[in-house]
């Protein structure tokens, strides 16, 4: 327990000193949010549109925060031998992987309540509906989409290759789950992809509530449905993840 | 004295071709140990089994007490390990990096301690990227350090330095040593391995090829060579009896009134002895 809160401390002095990790997974989000908040001002799906943006920029932070961050963090210090000089220190690998998963998870959660207030200092969105709910639905963003993370960085072997791979995932994605606007109306093949990703679901419950005040419990086939993801991302990191870089 | 590190018939392959053909050696507590060879023959997959990172495919390997297969946090509380290629946080400062590994440790060394052993004193709150290659290379040695460990692992711990950065890794090595550390070194420079190893094993393609000390190893070859010219053609005579040699060359020539141009007489080097132990791979890899 000392040693996890060791390490959280300096996984977070690290993030926070490197500046592109900052501004790419921390501040993006907001720089979209900002964009995307005075481009619509209207309403989406009946509802006022900053706070339907929000709820989706909060669900596209979970997975840049949490997939696209954590698979560029995790694979750049393997093939850069971080892991492999880690792994020869006394400190568990479950405490490691641990302490990172926090790490995110705290990220994730300053993340979302800048969103929050951003929206309602800019934008004048609503208050969160169910805040119990919302802090529920911020460890369920980062348990689905770190499984899918670690998944990921597991399958990917460069360094240089992980942040295209991600991002050509991640904003597709985001895309059309409906983090940036509304899917309404895109064609019905569209519709159909975006009826298996897991953002589509997580964005769900996100809006239920947030906006809705529902439970995070209220839709259980979404909740499924996101976990099932996490754990598969999880289960292929469990087969496939590795310490040492790839250099054989 | 007891062994710090007994392996015995180690093997390993990789996709099924044998890259260890059944290696035997021992390191005695405090001792400098050297593996010598080729790139490629085997020297990193031997020190990556025993520092826990392969599993060893056959044979044994006990590593202060333990087995490396297994890797356990006792073991890898008392060992240290530089790696030839590995990174740290660009962003931490010097003395934060010690920080954060010494907090993996049960009982660490002082922090600022080690700090100043390895010379980076007045760069203890310098960020990690602002240092030089040579700065980065002590920094990795402190922090294999700060867990106070009774084995330290230095894989081609001076490769791409220049002179004067291999010199005073040296002495750092060397100052290790007066700690009582036990230390496995791998390296290709053979005047490396003479400096600092009390003893060496030269591994070629798999295999101990040569075992003992520099001056064991240099005394096996024995023979010293002899060279002179004669008119325009070198003359090099080896001889394991070099008084005897030299004697009768130089009466034969005095009484002959006739000059040996050149003389040298040459014992032969760790290099001398380690070429011919690896030569044919050599030869190999250059044709």
């Amino acid at each position: 327990m000392k040693l996890l809160l060791h390490q959280l401390g300096y996984e977070q002095r690290v993030f926070w000193r490197s500046r592109e990790a900052a501004v790419f997974i921390f501040v993006f989000p907001l720089l979209l949010y900002a964009l995307l908040g005075s481009v619509y001002s209207d309403k989406i799906d009946g509802r006022p549109a900053e706070d339907v943006l929000l709820a989706g920029l909060i669900g596209y932070g979970a997975a840049n925060t949490a997939f696209a961050g954590l698979a560029i963090i995790l694979v750049g210090r393997r093939e850069s031998g971080v892991l492999k000089r880690l792994r020869a220190t006394p400190l568990p690998p479950a405490a490691y992987i641990v302490a990172v998963l926090l790490s995110t998870l705290v990220i994730f959660a300053l993340q979302t309540v800048a969103l929050v207030a951003l929206g309602r200092l800019a934008f004048g969105a609503s208050v969160p509906e169910n805040p119990l709910g919302l802090m529920g639905a911020v460890v369920l963003g980062v348990a689905c989409f770190a499984g899918l993370g670690v998944g990921a960085a597991a399958l990917i072997r460069s360094a240089e290759g992980v942040s295209a791979v991600v991002n050509v995932i991640v904003l597709p994605m985001a895309f059309l789950s409906g983090s940036f606007g509304p899917t309404r109306d895109f064609p019905a093949f569209l519709q159909a992809i975006a009826d298996v990703l897991p953002l589509t679901y997580y964005l769900d419950l996100v809006n239920g509530v947030y906006l809705a005040g529902d439970s995070l419990f209220a839709d259980l086939s979404a909740l499924a449905i996101v976990l099932g993801w996490g754990a598969a991302g999880l289960l292929v990191a469990l087969r496939y993840f590795g310490w040492m870089p790839r250099e054989r | 004295m007891p062994s710090a590190i007994v392996v015995r018939d180690l093997q390993k392959f990789y996709d099924g071709v044998p890259a260890l053909h059944g290696i035997s050696f021992e390191v005695a507590e405090g001792e400098v140990f050297g593996l010598l060879g080729p790139n490629g023959a085997g020297k990193t997959t031997t020190v990556e089994i025993l520092e826990g990172y392969r599993q060893r495919d056959g044979g044994d390997a006990t590593v202060l007490g333990h087995d490396p297969g297994r890797s356990p946090r006792a073991l890898r509380e008392r060992i240290g390990v530089v790696l030839q290629q590995s990174d740290l946080s660009p962003n931490l400062t010097v003395r934060e990096t010690h920080l954060m590994f010494a907090g993996y440790y049960a009982r660490p060394r002082d922090v600022d301690e080690v700090v100043e052993l390895v010379g980076l004193g007045e760069k203890r709150d310098a960020r990690v990227k602002t240092l030089s290659g040579g700065q980065k290379r002590r920094l990795d040695l402190g922090v294999a350090l700060v867990g106070d460990p009774d084995l330290v692992f230095l894989d081609e711990p001076t490769t791409g330095f220049d002179p004067a950065a291999r010199r005073s890794a040296w002495e750092m090595i060397l100052s290790l040593r007066s700690l009582g550390k036990t230390i496995l070194l791998t390296t290709h420079y053979l005047d490396e391995a003479q400096r600092l190893a009390d003893r060496v094993a030269v591994i070629r393609a798999g295999q101990i090829v040569g075992l003992g000390t520099p001056s064991e190893l240099i005394g096996e070859a024995g023979k010293t060579e002899i060279r002179y010219r004669e008119g325009d053609r070198q003359v090099v005579m080896e001889t394991e009896d070099p008084t005897r040699a030299l004697h009768e060359l130089t009466s034969a020539a005095l009484a002959a009134g006739r000059e040996l141009d050149h003389l040298e007489v040459r014992r032969p080097t760790l290099e001398d002895v380690y070429l011919e132990l690896v030569g044919d791979e050599e030869e190999d890899r250059a044709g």
